[in-house]
């Protein structure tokens, strides 16, 4: 058995720590919004939450790349690890999103362009998976997972610049005061603090799921490859 | 809504989908967690199984 490493030991507890600290922060160190309440609270782990989604997308789009060009099968269990780890923090961002709008805007969902983009990109990435599993031929699979992460990475920067190439009601987080941007965002310093914070936290949660979901898929390989050998 | 809660003094009453929305980030992280954990077991318990089946091939 494969034993755990060291580093990832270390990874798994600075991210635990993180993640307790930055709820500490949330609910504790950062101030009440003064118009939406306790409700706003939720925009600190659901931005990072949205912001590990697409990174996930951006690692499988990479990895998708690296694999065309050296056709070694380790990229692709990375594409398909940070594919699902992707979709699992895009559901958060998303459910949590009509969390939020159901007290602000008075409705669970809208067919804004922002939430109709990130919806587009989540079920772009569910087809990637459901797709994967029609595939026998595990090197027809892993080019086919490759093209499509690279392909459909078209749908994340179109989520990230909906809020400011269309007219939207979804607040900009990131260069509100840009003239572009509908619905300015104002934090207060200990509102970026833990904003921040959260965009580290879940960055750190990222890499240490990441890591276990790729040696997951490794393991996978080995009961594969036994398999064939005892079938034969 | 947020019209009315503008004209009001006090923060508008959100408690209630604050703690849905945390519930839901909690919730759905634990879940995956308990899918690593149970398929990388599920995998452990299968490379077992095969190994064994492997050693009984082998012995004469």
């Amino acid at each position: 058995m494969e034993s755990k490493p060291r580093l990832l030991t270390i990874i798994d507890a600075v991210s635990v720590t993180l993640l307790v600290v930055a709820t500490g922060m949330v609910f504790f160190y950062a101030p009440m919004e003064a118009v939406m309440g306790q409700v706003q609270r939720v925009f600190y782990f659901h931005v990072a939450a949205g912001w590990v989604g697409m990174l996930g997308f951006l690692v499988a789009a990479v990895a998708g790349i690296v694999y065309l060009r050296t056709g070694r099968r380790n990229w692709d269990t990375i594409g398909l690890s940070a594919v699902e780890i992707g979709m699992v923090f895009a559901f958060i961002n998303i459910v949590t999103g009509s969390i939020w709008a159901r007290p602000i805007w008075n409705t669970w969902w809208t067919w804004d362009p922002r939430l109709t983009t990130a919806t587009i990109m989540e079920l772009i990435y569910a087809a990637y998976l459901m797709l994967r599993q029609g595939l026998e031929d595990p090197d027809r699979r892993a080019r086919f997972g490759a093209v499509y992460a690279i392909v459909g990475f078209i749908s994340v920067p179109l989520t990230f610049f909906s809020a400011r190439l269309f007219r939207t009601i979804h607040p900009v987080v990131i260069g509100s005061n840009q003239p572009g941007a509908e619905g300015a965002f104002d934090m207060t310093p200990k509102m970026l603090q833990t904003f921040l914070f959260s965009l580290l936290t879940f960055s750190f949660i990222f890499v240490s799921l990441l890591w276990h979901r790729v040696r997951l898929g490794r393991l996978a390989e080995k009961v594969e490859q036994i398999k064939l050998k005892v079938a034969a | 809504m947020l019209l009315s809660s503008l004209l009001q003094d006090a923060p508008a009453q959100t408690t209630g989908y604050m703690i849905a929305g945390y519930t839901v980030i909690f919730g759905v992280m634990f879940i995956y967690l308990v899918t690593l954990i149970t398929r990388r077991r599920n995998l452990h318990q299968d490379l077992e199984m095969l190994e064994d089946l492997q050693r009984k091939d082998k012995q004469p």
